[in-house]
């Protein structure tokens, strides 16, 4: 539509099942208006329009109108659907971007240690998934020009995906109320070819995530618990990414990210079998985007297949 | 019949008093207790709004401060959905006219309605006690874990307030049931009630099973906010999501116990306008009992974005079309009611008309929320706004305000000046489309909601929107005038100046205190209007 740039894949096949409902809305407005207006003149107090008998059989007219639109109300929900798993499914090369939301600013990790503040840089043409949490309340990626936006809610990570097609600088919106200054918790994405952006990670290259989370693995006394030859009997963090953890209640989870963030910040809520539930909560001391550090260390300690290409 | 033959006094005549008022037990006083309490909130929402549309005439904050306008907008939301629109129409007219159109005495329960009333009172004193202590910024939906751990505004205020009005409609429903249920005229059987009546049964249906859902969740929050204990917020090992799915429990169907009244009106105003049967009565309403069944099981429509699983966001978005296909068929029967009617452009008949055509319009957008992939992009933007307003402004206001003028020559015993009103109507209907319609616009272009500040690219659709809240702003104050103005000037009414079917177009305008002289005897269905 006017004034709206379409920037990423999502944007034309979005808008071309808007364009389809917008023009099917159209023809049923003006259709019902010019029935109505013509009724309202035709059979207007003191007219001699003709108005004996009954009006039509009812079964008949009112099924045509109950089963019409029921039949169209599927077709577009099934094509809905269909776009919005594409939408919600991350392609597995996608590269991870991480977002930590927090009033009001979006504060961004680049897997190579680069950070920023309100902005965001991404190559074109490459499929970019954004995880994202938040330190305080709810908040919400909005990008218009990608037709994109997922809720940041605090202790959870959700994703959002998509692959620039434009390059140019876009808005970016929260789009959750989050209190005083919502409406400043703005910023903007900036798309770059491919080799821009490769410029640009160099030329603001800092210590690798992971290696940041490294070096935080012993700061936060982690490794004085977790090292193979540490006297607390801790589990062997090697590998966990990606693998199944049996709990202490009996049952058995995997160990994803949001699980990884929970061992962490949360460690009473699922202790590892075998344990004594000694690991203190971090809550209090660490931010989320040091969590992120720390994740990235972890999964880097791993060789699960989706991520060894990612941190090694 | 003239008040000259009238046997008994009328019921506004049965006590000139305060305590003849507020102690009374008789469902045409209380309902006009209720109208003055809803016209009172209306008018301060309506002030509220007022600020808002102010302050976004240009991009930049000037008006207000930021917290200041997060109050506003939240007190907006407030109190037009619990203090005016949830009671609006089922609270006046519905007490009004339900024993009316059923051919009762009174309600089943006259203590209880009169109850009722001081509940919303009471709720509504909590919300301007926390009006003026400061005001409360979460909005009107107290997202946790904003509002129980983060807003340092009067939130326990606010949510006593909702919570105590919550009951409020509980009791009201509660009443209406039992009513229909058991004091109905002898010969009124289900398939003869008027859909008015339909349409306050399935209200009072969702009012008694969704209401006490929302006091539960607010009693939550209280219990978060003030003891710290973990339900919502994660930092405390809860679950924000969860507040999300009950609050929308309890406020998707809270949207429709805000437009099935409507609907009901509008059936009245367009066959007593059009002098026809409504078309496919018995479609009309199952269609209301569908809408009503099918509104608990959309609510997850509201959180596409929030996190919830893709899987869920399938099974609501095939749900919420669905539920558009009864709201489809009332559309498409009331025009078809126009067919071979014999149509006086009364004001009344403006209104419904003006009804159909934003209902639909609000209706078709809601296709657009439905549709996931579309929602993504759309949600928390200017376009639910807009959506909304359609539905509840252009739809349950207008057809309020549609049934104030149909009834009052009932209510009050005086005609209104016919053409101020028809004048009010075609005003609204243009002045709403101005200020409302831009938005859809606005929030396709991506212009978030609850934005106090916002890019200059969106300033003219802004300016519009706020040209057209001025105008729609005079045609509210209108009808305030010329109906106040009727009530000392207006000629007498009959007892049946539309020359209406109906029960309640049988007793004197205004009624006597018991409604009846003698209990009606129903031989037949609504609308039995001569066909020619
Ligand atoms: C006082 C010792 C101690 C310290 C310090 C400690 N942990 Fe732990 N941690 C444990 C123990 C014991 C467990 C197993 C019981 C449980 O799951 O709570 C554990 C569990 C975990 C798990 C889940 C492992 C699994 O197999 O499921 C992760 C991940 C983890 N810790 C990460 C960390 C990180 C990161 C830090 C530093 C920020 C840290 N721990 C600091 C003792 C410690
Ligand atoms: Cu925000
Ligand atoms: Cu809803």
């Amino acid at each position: 539509m006017i004034g709206l740039p379409q920037a990423s894949g999502f944007a034309g096949r979005v808008d071309g099942l808007f364009d389809t409902l917008l023009a099917l809305s159209g023809v049923v407005v003006l259709g019902v208006f010019v029935v109505m207006i013509w009724f309202c003149v035709k059979y207007r107090h003191g007219s001699s329009a003709d108005r004996k008998g009954e009006a039509h059989r009812h079964l008949g007219v009112e099924l045509t109108w109950t089963l019409i639109p029921m039949a169209m109300f599927i077709g577009l929900f099934a094509w809905s659907v269909k776009l919005w798993v594409v939408l919600r499914t991350p392609p597995a090369d996608a590269t991870p971007i991480y977002v930590v939301a927090k009033q009001w600013m979006w504060k961004v990790q680049h897997v190579g240690g680069q950070r920023e503040i309100n902005t965001l840089h991404v190559p074109l043409g490459q499929p970019i998934r954004l995880v994202m949490t938040s330190q305080d309340v709810i908040h919400s990626f909005y990008v218009p020009a990608f037709r994109v936006k997922q809720d940041v809610l605090p202790d959870r990570y959700t994703d959002l995906w998509f692959t620039a097609t434009k390059t140019g600088t876009y808005h970016l919106f929260c789009a959750e109320f989050c209190g005083t200054d919502h409406a400043r918790m703005g910023g903007e994405v900036v798309v770059m070819t491919p080799a821009d952006y490769a410029n640009w990670l160099h030329a603001h290259a800092g210590t690798g995530l992971a290696a940041q989370g490294a070096a935080m693995f012993r700061r936060f006394g982690c490794s004085g618990c977790h090292d193979p030859h540490a006297g607390v009997h801790a589990p062997d963090l090697d590998n966990l990414y990606g693998s199944t953890v049996p709990l202490a209640n009996g049952s058995q989870v995997l160990a994803d990210e949001r699980y990884l963030h929970d061992a962490i910040m949360l460690p009473k809520l699922q202790v590892a079998a075998g344990y004594a539930p000694i690991m203190p909560s971090y809550q209090d001391r660490i931010d989320e985007s040091d969590v992120l550090a720390l994740i990235a260390y972890l999964k880097s300690r791993s060789n699960h297949p989706e991520i060894v290409d990612e941190y090694r | 019949m003239s008040t000259a033959e009238r046997i008994a006094p009328s019921y506004l005549e049965e006590g000139f008093s305060l305590r003849s008022w507020l102690g009374t037990r008789d469902h045409k006083r209380i309902a006009i207790l209720y109208a003055l309490g809803i016209t009172f909130f209306f008018f301060l929402g309506g002030l509220a709004a007022a600020l808002i549309r102010l302050e976004l005439v240009t991009p930049a904050g000037d008006v207000l401060s930021a917290e200041t306008y997060n109050k506003v907008f939240t007190f907006h939301g407030v109190v037009m959905v619990w203090f005016f629109l949830i009671p609006s129409i089922p609270a006046t007219l519905g007490n009004f006219l339900l024993p009316l159109m059923i051919g009762a005495r009174d309600m089943a329960f006259p203590r209880l309605n009169l109850f009722s009333w001081y509940l919303y009172i009471v709720g509504g004193l909590f919300t301007i006690a926390c009006l003026l202590l400061g005001g409360v910024d979460t909005g009107w939906t107290f997202y946790t874990p904003f509002s129980t751990m983060f807003s340092n505004s009067n939130v326990m205020l606010a949510v006593v307030g909702v919570f105590v009005v919550g009951f409020s409609s509980i009791f009201t429903g509660l009443n209406f049931i039992v009513t229909i249920h058991t004091m109905r005229a002898p010969g009124m059987t289900w398939f003869r009630l008027p859909l008015f009546v339909w349409s306050m049964y399935a209200v009072a249906l969702v009012m008694m099973l969704a209401t006490p859902v929302l006091a539960m969740t607010l009693a939550l929050i209280a219990l978060e906010r003030l003891f710290g204990v973990g339900i919502f917020d994660p930092a405390l090992g809860g679950d924000p999501l969860l507040f999300q799915h009950f609050f929308w429990f309890y406020s998707h169907p809270a949207v429709y116990i805000m437009v099935l009244p409507a609907m009901g009106v509008v059936s009245e105003l367009i066959t007593a306008g059009v002098r026809r049967r409504i078309f496919g009565y018995k479609f009309m309403v199952w269609a209301i009992v569908g809408i009503a069944v099918v509104g608990f099981l959309v609510w997850g429509h509201h959180m596409f974005v929030s996190g919830q699983s893709m899987y869920a966001g399938i099974i609501f978005s095939i749900l919420s079309f669905i539920i558009a296909v009864p709201s489809a068929i009332k559309v498409f029967n009331w025009t078809a009611t126009l067919y071979k009617g014999d149509i006086s452009f009364t004001a009344p008949l403006l209104y419904a008309l003006g009804f159909v055509g934003l209902f639909m319009l609000g209706g078709l957008t809601g296709l657009f929320l439905a549709a996931t992939a579309l929602d993504v992009s759309l949600t928390d933007t200017y376009f639910v706004v807009a959506h909304f307003h359609y539905i509840m402004v252009g739809g349950s206001v207008m057809a309020y305000l549609g049934g104030i003028h149909y009834w009052w020559p009932k209510i009050t015993g005086r005609l209104y000046s016919e053409a101020w009103a028809r004048f009010a109507a075609i005003l609204m209907f243009f002045g709403f489309n101005l200020t409302f319609f831009p938005q859809y616009v606005l929030g396709w272009e991506g212009m978030p909601r609850r934005y106090h500040e916002y890019l200059p690219q969106y300033q003219v659709l802004n300016v519009l929107s706020s040209a057209g809240a001025t105008i729609l702003a005079v045609s509210y104050l209108l009808p305030l005038g010329y109906l106040l103005w009727s009530l000392r000037h207006g000629a007498r009414a009959g007892a049946n100046p539309w020359n209406a079917q109906g029960l309640e177009w049988t007793t004197p305008s205004p009624p006597t205190l018991h409604n009846f002289e003698e209990t009606p005897q129903v031989t037949g269905g609504p609308y039995a209007y001569e066909q020619p």
